[in-house]
């Protein structure tokens, strides 16, 4: 076990654990904008998966991994779209359409795939690091966090961006209005409807990014179903962080470092089956759960649609 | 989306009586038409002839003795999870954690039967190991219907988190605990097949789809006809109201999770004892969503639910075969049920207005 604790195993397990968490990261900062808007994304799954499917179709076809993260981006944002008219605009049930998104997309996504590479899996090369000059020297931390893909650096930059946002501009205001009490909001003059349906597509947006750097750089290829719940655990980290990005991103850390540790254990040659390795997330989330049970907070104007008039 | 509405009788004068059961045929029937529809551009985008498709699902799932005999066979877990799901979604909880309450139970119930069965007859060895897979299921709904009960957490996350912890679960369980040492693929000992459940006269259909039709016409009538359904139809509509009435809305809760998730690990139970007889590592019918808008359809009830798992039933059956002989993935089925929830969503909507307009 002496080994365990070596320079190269520890940055490995950093490093994986950021590549691990960035996807988490960017779900679940998308999934508190819908929520804070009042707006349960319960189709971020579909989101994410569609956003890694288009992302790696782009980076595929054009080699450019800018214009892949563009296209899961853009990807996700197509999926918000269908949740924005159904359920922001008609007002349709937001759980029953959030499942039917994430069936959905699971099956069209592994139909375009089975049409287009077979039954190949065609892989990328290795995505671009960046070095952060001067903290990326630092041993073992330093390769480990500060050498990363830029997606990282833009994921983490995010949480400050919107921790600004939600405190200190009328944006964040009207976000929070819309989901806690819409009929002022409507009475102050902004459309609910329009607030909500910017945060849904932010939302789309940022999942599919998410779900294309899964692809793109964590995994580097595209598989069906590849992933398996990571949107469910960005509700999760929103549902937890009650509104304060900061907790996202301490969320996303804890769960990439379970993953990572994992699969990091398996290398180094403790015999783990790959099942014990896939149940540590959602347990994580479960103890968290039972643990801070009482402290996860939604806003009350979650998941139901806003009729201008109507009583509540 | 709610059933309330529909479930409240009598209302109209006689003569809107036929136009009313057409407008609910109609509500029915235009989203599975729109679907199939939607379903068949798609195809058609993909370079297939959807046509060609559809009739040879038809023709695999339903036309033919065989296909039909299938179709029956996996109609038997597709209504206890129809069952389940009734119970919860009546009662306003959305438990979406099936799959892991079904896996669960069948590998508990592929541990336990081909070990009793040397033992004790079968006509005990079947239904303890049933009642063995309720309670599996019922267990594994437990910390869901908790939170739920005590701190109102939103319980669709919950169960489905579950639900992956759970598939995970049963393959640890295969692998480190029920892995038959007689075979080099990781899976449980295989119940022999004069152990199962018997066989409807010549037919391949096994006695479970008897069981499914009779839980779900239970369920059905314990739901509309008895104090307790009504009590967990009043949480599911308001459940202010329910605590104002003076009910204990906790216990309800964790009572409907226990029977709902019950019912759907008998559904495991049900095909493992009926069908496959064993449970290998990374099985996964993942039955749990796709039996969602099922339930919507038939608007939570029983019977219509009973049609539309038939229909839905013999799409599967004919769709695996379509992904052999059409070059199809059976995936496409997925993106049929999602179609199908959108447009029953979206024909609910505009019926909603419709109504509306009418008063």
């Amino acid at each position: 076990m002496e080994g365990l604790l070596t320079q190269p195993f520890l940055t490995a397990l950093l490093f994986g654990a950021v590549t691990a968490g960035v996807p988490l990261l960017l779900a679940g900062l998308g999934e508190q904008i819908s929520e804070k808007a009042g707006v349960l994304n319960i189709g971020i799954e579909g989101m994410m998966l569609f956003g890694a499917y288009t992302g790696f179709v782009a980076a595929y076809y054009t080699g450019s991994f800018t214009l892949g993260f563009i296209g899961g981006g853009i990807g996700g944002a197509v999926v918000a779209l269908i949740v924005m008219l159904l359920c922001i605009r008609f007002g349709l049930n937001q759980i029953v359409i959030g499942i039917a998104v994430t069936i959905g997309f699971e099956g069209l996504t592994a139909l375009l795939h089975y049409f287009q590479f077979s039954r190949t899996y065609p892989r990328l090369d290795a995505a671009p690091l960046l070095a952060i000059p001067g903290l990326s020297a630092i041993p073992v931390i330093g390769p480990g966090l500060f050498n990363h893909n830029a997606v990282v650096y833009l994921a983490v930059t995010l949480v400050g961006v919107f921790t600004w946002m939600f405190r200190s501009t009328y944006v964040g205001l009207n976000l929070e209005a819309a989901g806690n009490k819409p009929a002022a909001l409507d009475a102050a003059g902004v459309s609910v409807i329009k607030t909500r349906a910017m945060a849904v597509l932010s939302t789309g947006f940022l999942a599919g990014l998410g779900g294309a750097y899964l692809a793109n750089v964590g995994a580097g290829l595209f598989v069906p179903m590849m992933t398996g719940g990571a949107g469910f655990i960005g509700i999760v980290l929103a549902m937890l962080a009650r509104g304060k990005p900061v907790w996202v991103l301490l969320g996303a850390a804890l769960f990439g470092c379970s993953l990572s540790m994992t699969t990091a254990l398996q290398v180094a040659g403790v015999n783990v089956p790959t099942d014990v390795v896939q149940m540590l997330p959602f347990a994580m989330v479960m103890l968290v759960l039972v643990i801070f049970a009482r402290h996860s907070v939604l806003p009350p104007a979650l998941g139901l649609p806003y009729v201008r008039g109507d009583r509540g | 989306m709610s059933a309330e509405a529909e479930t409240l009788p009598g209302q109209l004068p006689g003569g809107d009586k036929l136009k009313e059961i057409g407008a609910h045929i109609a509500r029915v029937l235009i989203p599975v038409l729109l679907a199939l529809i939607m379903g068949g551009i798609i195809l058609l985008i993909l370079g297939k002839d959807p046509l060609a498709y559809y009739g040879y699902v038809a023709k695999r799932g339903l036309l033919t003795w065989g296909g039909l005999q299938e179709t029956f066979t996996r109609m038997a877990p597709l209504l206890l999870i129809g069952a389940g799901l009734i119970v919860a979604f009546r009662a306003g909880i959305w438990n979406l954690g099936g799959d892991g309450q079904f896996l669960l139970a069948a590998v508990i119930t592929s541990a336990t039967a081909p070990v009793l069965v040397g033992t004790l007859p079968d006509i005990i060895v079947l239904p303890l190991c049933m009642l063995l897979s309720i309670a599996t299921g019922a267990l594994w709904s437990v910390i869901p219907a908790l939170l739920k009960a005590r701190y109102g957490i939103n319980e669709i996350i919950t169960s489905m988190m579950m639900s992956f912890l759970g598939t995970s679960f049963a393959n640890v369980l295969i692998k480190l605990l029920f892995w038959d040492p007689a075979t080099t693929v990781p899976q449980t000992r295989t119940l022999p097949v004069e152990d199962r459940l018997p066989r409807l006269g010549d037919s391949t259909v096994h006695s479970g789809i008897l069981i499914a039709l009779a839980v779900i016409i239970l369920v059905h009538l314990m739901m509309t006809r008895t104090a307790f359904g009504l009590k967990l139809q009043v949480v599911g509509a308001n459940p202010a109201a329910a605590i104002h009435a003076g009910l204990n809305v906790s216990w309800l809760t964790i009572a409907t999770f226990a029977i709902s998730a019950g019912l759907i690990g008998l559904g495991g139970s049900v095909e493992i004892l009926g069908v496959f007889g064993t449970v290998r590592a990374d099985w996964n019918p993942a039955y749990g969503l796709l039996v969602v808008p099922l339930v919507f359809l038939a608007r939570f009830n029983g019977f219509g639910t009973i049609g539309f798992v038939f229909f839905f039933s013999a799409l599967m059956i004919g769709g695996d075969s379509a992904a052999r002989r059409i070059g199809v993935p059976n995936h496409f089925v997925l993106v049929l049920v999602a179609l199908l929830l959108i447009f029953l969503a979206v024909v609910e909507y505009l019926d909603h207005i419709r109504r509306k307009k009418a008063r």
